[in-house]
């Protein structure tokens, strides 16, 4: 008789730091210790504190074990499984602050990572073996698609997710049962579901945990989706970097047609449905929806002029749906849970929850799902345990390359849809990379400038050379030879490309210059006026130099100068017993590892 | 899948198999599992709570978990008993019969069996 389970992180964060080894070390010494009969080992997907990788968590008194290593596990298993003592030195208790509820258990959602969020989309994730139909069956799982298909006309389907508010969590916002009605009426032969799994935001993979943690949950919906607008096939577009999303799927995909819950007849009802996987080969402009229809038509993946839209003419030039991994995650728990259940999440105009990918300068690294309507401070300092090493928090990049900054000024934001289009930002997909005072926000804004570029698809203009000029500036900027007039011509150029690109890419891709123009122009001033990177990231503008009373003459920054920039002087400093060091800013690459190097603190740059 | 009863059915099967990951806000029992209490026999008592759990039809209402030394070995086997709102009931020196007793009156029937409480030595 089972009386525990060992839940390991199968996600991609916990795999990559080891789980797998893990894994393999308890069944061996469950194995050892006669406890096969008692103890059951669970590979689930992301647990979503990935900083804290690899985790184990062990039910029934849900115990949660951080930073695990493979020597660890005889303690677990022999103290923990076999005694019952827990292993107080792996229990992760929040810097103490995690306190027993009153039947003495600590568990996760004692934790201030876990207290405050609300798991819809990631209900599974963690909880159930993405490998196994039958657990995701134990937790309602195609329960929505029997109720729609024995239960419910298309009209029904279509009015309940029109009234739960659900919009698109890929980024754009639009209501997702508006786009499903748009489909419906259009007859063809043939319509199409498709899932844009092609996540290809910098620092995003909220996507990509849904789909390794719980890939029952997409397919199920994307049924009910081909039920509502009449479609009898589906394509999951996912990129071919997700190898554990894509074996999971697989998997998945085949356990669902055994069971007879996608192929001819599901339920009895007359319905056929099929599901297709269709792998990315990493192009961000795939993630655009009508270039990743001409890509799964085995075309290059360059965007199509709009209208007609994919509802009228999509894949194949059929009516087409096309819906983000997140979105159709929602679909089964509003068709369970009803419209009013999910309109009761969130805020106004914004329903439900948000799955946010929490990275950059941050305490807590990892995937988050809050309620709409949540404030970035307490996505940030709460849930997030704030910025690392005591340094400020400086602003918090949403949407990736198409999105925008926040300011430290604007963390009592609401973050919903329209808050953050409000202050010139947009949701995107969910990534969220913090700032702190050591991220110069020109360079930052070049950063995403260069991602760009290299993924513009080349197709029209104003995004092909435009995106290029406007890096060429910013470089120019960062290293100090731009003017004041560059910042006009800069936002000018912005604006140009908004207007005239053809697709998402282009007309999103000078969002992180407009924005930190916006909040931080000081900034940029300070590069083109003065010559100087306030937080110390753009090299040309730096200079590091060695104060020489402080100087202690150990030699440690000329051992380590890679340049042999740095000799020794005649001058020695009171108190010191050997002459101390100068650099020559000539020879200076300007790496810091002298300033890494320096035990007496006597190196500065500025 | 043909019908609704055909995935009630797999559901049913499968739902006594996870809830012990979903946590429980009812009872929650705990047998001290120490060296002392393993040497006393706690591992059929512990064995005992868990079969009478789940054949009883308690899964999800109540979770047996375990823990080191309590302090009082001579009692060992110990279990307690923890319910939201109600005081703790602590067995000692219990046997897998005993552990079927309680599983019976106590768990399903709310009676603590006082015969095997602390309180029964103590006195």
């Amino acid at each position: 008789m089972i009386r525990a389970h060992v839940l390991i992180c199968g996600g991609t964060g916990c795999t990559s730091s080891g789980s797998k080894a893990i894994q393999e070390a308890f069944a061996e010494q469950i194995e050892a210790n006669g406890l096969a009969e008692e103890i059951k080992i669970v590979q689930t997907g992301c647990f979503g504190l990935c900083a804290l990788g690899p985790v184990v968590i062990v039910y029934p008194d849900g115990t949660f074990y951080s930073r695990v290593t493979p020597e660890d596990v005889k303690e677990i298993v022999e103290e923990h499984l076999l005694k019952g003592r827990i292993v107080e030195r792996l229990r992760y208790d929040d810097a103490g602050a995690a306190v027993p509820d009153e039947l003495g258990n600590v568990g996760l959602n004692d934790t201030a990572f876990y207290k405050t969020q609300n798991r819809v989309v990631l209900r599974n994730c963690g909880v159930i073996d993405p490998e196994d139909i039958d657990e995701y069956i134990a937790m309602d799982g195609y329960a929505a698609l029997g109720k729609v298909l024995t239960e419910m006309t298309p009209e029904d389907v279509i009015k309940t997710v029109t009234d739960s508010g659900l919009r698109g969590r890929g980024g754009g916002g639009f209501p997702t049962g508006f786009k499903w009605s748009l489909c419906a009426p259009n007859k063809a032969p043939q319509k199409y579901v498709v899932c844009n799994a092609d996540e290809g935001d910098p620092g995003a993979f909220m996507d990509r945990s849904v789909l390794e943690g719980d890939p029952h949950s997409v397919i199920e919906a994307m049924a009910i989706a081909g039920y509502a607008i009449g479609a009898t096939k589906g394509y999951i577009y996912v990129r071919a970097e997700y190898p554990i999303a894509v074996k999971r799927l697989e998997i998945a995909i085949n356990q669902a047609r055994e069971y007879g819950l996608l192929g001819k007849n599901i339920f009895d009802s007359g319905f056929d449905f099929d599901l297709y996987i269709r792998l990315g080969a990493g192009a961000f402009v795939c993630g655009e929806e009508t270039a990743l229809m001409t890509s799964i038509e085995g075309n290059r993946g360059e965007p199509r002029p709009r209208p007609p839209y994919p509802a009228v003419k999509g894949l194949y030039n059929s009516p087409t749906v096309e819906n983000n991994v997140e979105t159709f995650a929602n679909i089964p728990q509003i068709i369970l849970r009803g419209a009013d259940w999910f309109a009761s999440m969130g805020t106004e105009r914004s329903k439900g929850t948000k799955v946010f990918a929490l990275g950059g300068k941050i305490e807590h690294t990892g995937l988050v799902e809050i309620p709409m309507g949540t404030t970035l401070r307490h996505i940030i300092e709460d849930i997030g345990g704030g910025i690392p090493n005591g340094k400020k928090f400086k602003a918090a990049q949403t949407g990736g390359p198409s999105g925008g900054c926040i300011p430290a000024s604007l963390i009592d934001t609401e973050v919903d849809y329209d808050n953050l289009t409000a202050i010139g930002c947009m949701m995107g997909s969910g990534g969220l990379i913090v700032m702190d005072e050591d991220n110069c926000m020109v360079d930052m804004a070049k950063f995403f400038l260069e991602f760009t570029v290299d993924e513009s698809c080349g197709k029209c203009t104003p995004c092909r050379v435009g995106t290029r000029r406007l890096l060429e500036m910013l470089e120019k900027i960062t290293k100090g030879k731009g003017t004041l007039e560059d910042l006009d011509k800069l936002e000018e150029l912005c604006l140009y490309i908004k207007q005239n690109s053809l697709c998402g890419l282009g007309q999103t891709a000078p969002n992180p210059v407009l924005a930190t123009l916006k909040f931080f122009r000081e900034e940029y001033v300070a590069h083109v006026v003065d010559k100087k990177c306030p937080a110390g990231v753009c090299k040309d503008l730096l200079s590091f130099s060695i104060d020489k009373d402080k100087c202690s003459g150990c030699g440690m920054c000329a051992k380590n100068c890679p340049a042999s920039a740095i000799t020794k002087t005649d001058y020695v400093a009171p108190g010191h017993k050997l002459p101390s060091y100068e650099i020559d800013s000539n020879k200076c690459v300007k790496c810091g590892v002298c300033m890494g190097n320096c035990k007496f603190k006597a190196i500065s740059k500025i | 899948m043909k019908s609704l009863a055909e995935l009630q059915a797999i559901k049913d099967r499968m739902k006594d198999k996870v809830v012990l990951r979903e946590g429980t806000d009812g009872i929650r029992v705990v047998v001290g599992m120490a060296t002392c209490g393993i040497a006393a026999g706690a591992r059929p008592v512990l064995n005992a709570f868990v079969e009478g759990v789940n054949n009883g039809g308690l899964a999800g209402k109540v979770s047996v978990s375990q823990t080191g030394c309590i302090g009082i070995c001579q009692y060992e086997p110990v279990v307690e008993v923890f319910e939201s709102g109600k005081d703790k009931v602590t067995y000692v020196k219990m046997t897998a019969e005993k552990a079927q007793e309680v599983v019976e009156k106590h768990l399903k029937g709310g009676n603590v069996v006082t015969e095997y409480t602390i309180g029964a030595y103590d006195a």
